[in-house]
């Protein structure tokens, strides 16, 4: 494939077939690559449709310095977009994230502000909307709220899956933002009556919980749970587990979110399997592991990697 | 029955700093009640007006119990029944 650009080559990733992991020839289990975009991650789509919406609505101009919680994949794919584009980038990133995630910023160009570890991505998410408030000027595309972040996956991820895999029955993907569950699932929901649309979210160790009242809680603006059919909450121990069997049986090396999306398709996929159904399920595999090779995940047994992955916020 | 219930270190104020308590219940709003006998106020800060608090996220073997009937998922022996305050997920 030739593309004049760099960023004209976001989307249409290859769906891979899973013959060792699918539980028979009537339940089959289909990864969609996302790691083949241009930083290696989904977040290439959502990113690069957040700015040229900002372009097209003139909040973004030349010159422009772009703000933005992350926990690493926006922010890398925000980092190489502005780079081409000529606007500034500052991310605030919590602390408790892989080195390899803020020398991968640094190296696009992008300036890092630090939130503190205990909190997670929602001290991230607070420190940024204090710091958009001390500078007016700076554009923050505040990805958990913008609907560009799931019409992007309305518009491309999910007309790529269909089209692939007439015959989806489920769709599985992580929740961070929710852009990738509500932009595919709102498209599949409209095209596959009866789809399943099933999230996978990460759960952390409490250093990541430890809010200081309940209130201080975050359900991201985006989220509308009358897209999804239910919603698993994975821990470190199956991620790391589901990470290793889809590079050891299947031969794709992806990052530890991932580990947490196929263990929850695998569920969907016996249940169906159980049941006697037939079944073609889809799910998305964020990026790859090189991010996370510092964290632990991949080597030593699963108890001493989930032990390394205790605090860290590994999706 | 035994349900084993795993408290967020912020409700742990309410179980004497225990991470996971026992509690008893058909139902998620039956075991939620069973809750607050053993550990009074507990209640109140998981339900409001009959239904989950916005930022309360619960889950029964770990799937959300938003989607497997709310306060009135059914419940069997040996559930593991998971509370966590919601907060933003990696992005």
């Amino acid at each position: 494939m030739r593309y004049d650009c760099l960023l004209d080559s976001v989307g249409h990733t290859p769906l891979i077939g899973l013959p060792n992991l699918s539980p028979s020839k009537d339940v089959r289990l289909w990864a969609k690559l996302e790691d083949r975009n241009p930083t290696g991650s989904v977040k290439d789509r959502a990113a690069l449709a957040m700015i040229e919406a900002a372009e097209a609505d003139g909040s973004l101009t030349p010159g422009c310095t772009i703000l933005e919680p992350t926990s690493g994949n926006t922010g890398i794919s925000l980092a190489m977009a502005a780079r081409l584009k000529g606007y500034k980038l500052i991310c605030v990133m919590p602390e408790n994230t892989s080195p390899e995630r803020s020398q991968l910023l640094r190296m696009w160009g992008a300036e890092i502000i630090s939130s503190p570890a205990a909190g997670g991505s929602n001290e991230a998410v607070r420190v940024a909307k204090q710091v958009a408030a001390e500078n007016p000027d700076w554009v923050m595309l505040y990805q958990y709220g913008n609907p560009a972040n799931a019409q992007a996956h309305y518009r491309t991820t999910g007309p790529e899956l269909l089209q692939d895999l007439p015959t989806i029955t489920h769709f599985v993907a992580g929740l961070g933002t929710t852009g990738t569950l509500m932009g595919c699932g709102r498209f599949l929901r409209e095209k596959v009556p009866g789809i399943s649309i099933v999230a996978a979210e990460p759960r952390y160790g409490e250093l990541v919980y430890g809010l200081r009242n309940l209130d201080e809680g975050f359900v991201p603006e985006l989220y509308d749970p009358s897209i999804l059919t239910t919603r698993f909450s994975v821990g470190p121990l199956d991620a790391v587990r589901r990470t290793r069997e889809l590079l050891e049986l299947e031969g794709i090396f992806a990052g530890i979110s991932t580990g947490a999306i196929l263990h929850a398709a695998l569920g969907v996929a016996a249940k169906a399997a159980n049941a006697g159904e037939k079944a073609d399920v889809a799910f998305i595999v964020c990026d790859g592991g090189w991010k996370y090779l510092s964290t632990g995940a991949y080597e030593g047994t699963l108890e001493e990697a989930e032990a390394a992955l205790d605090g860290q916020l590994w999706a | 029955m035994a349900i084993e219930v795993s408290i967020p270190t912020i409700l742990r104020t309410y179980t004497d700093g225990a991470k996971s308590v026992e509690a008893a219940g058909a139902t998620l709003s039956e075991l939620i009640a069973d809750l607050e006998a053993q550990f009074p106020g507990l209640a109140d800060r998981l339900v409001e007006d009959g239904s989950l608090r916005r930022f309360v996220n619960i889950y029964i073997n770990d799937e959300d119990v938003r989607f497997l009937g709310g306060i009135d998922a059914p419940l069997t022996d040996g559930d593991n029944v998971t509370v966590l305050p919601a907060v933003a997920g990696g992005a």
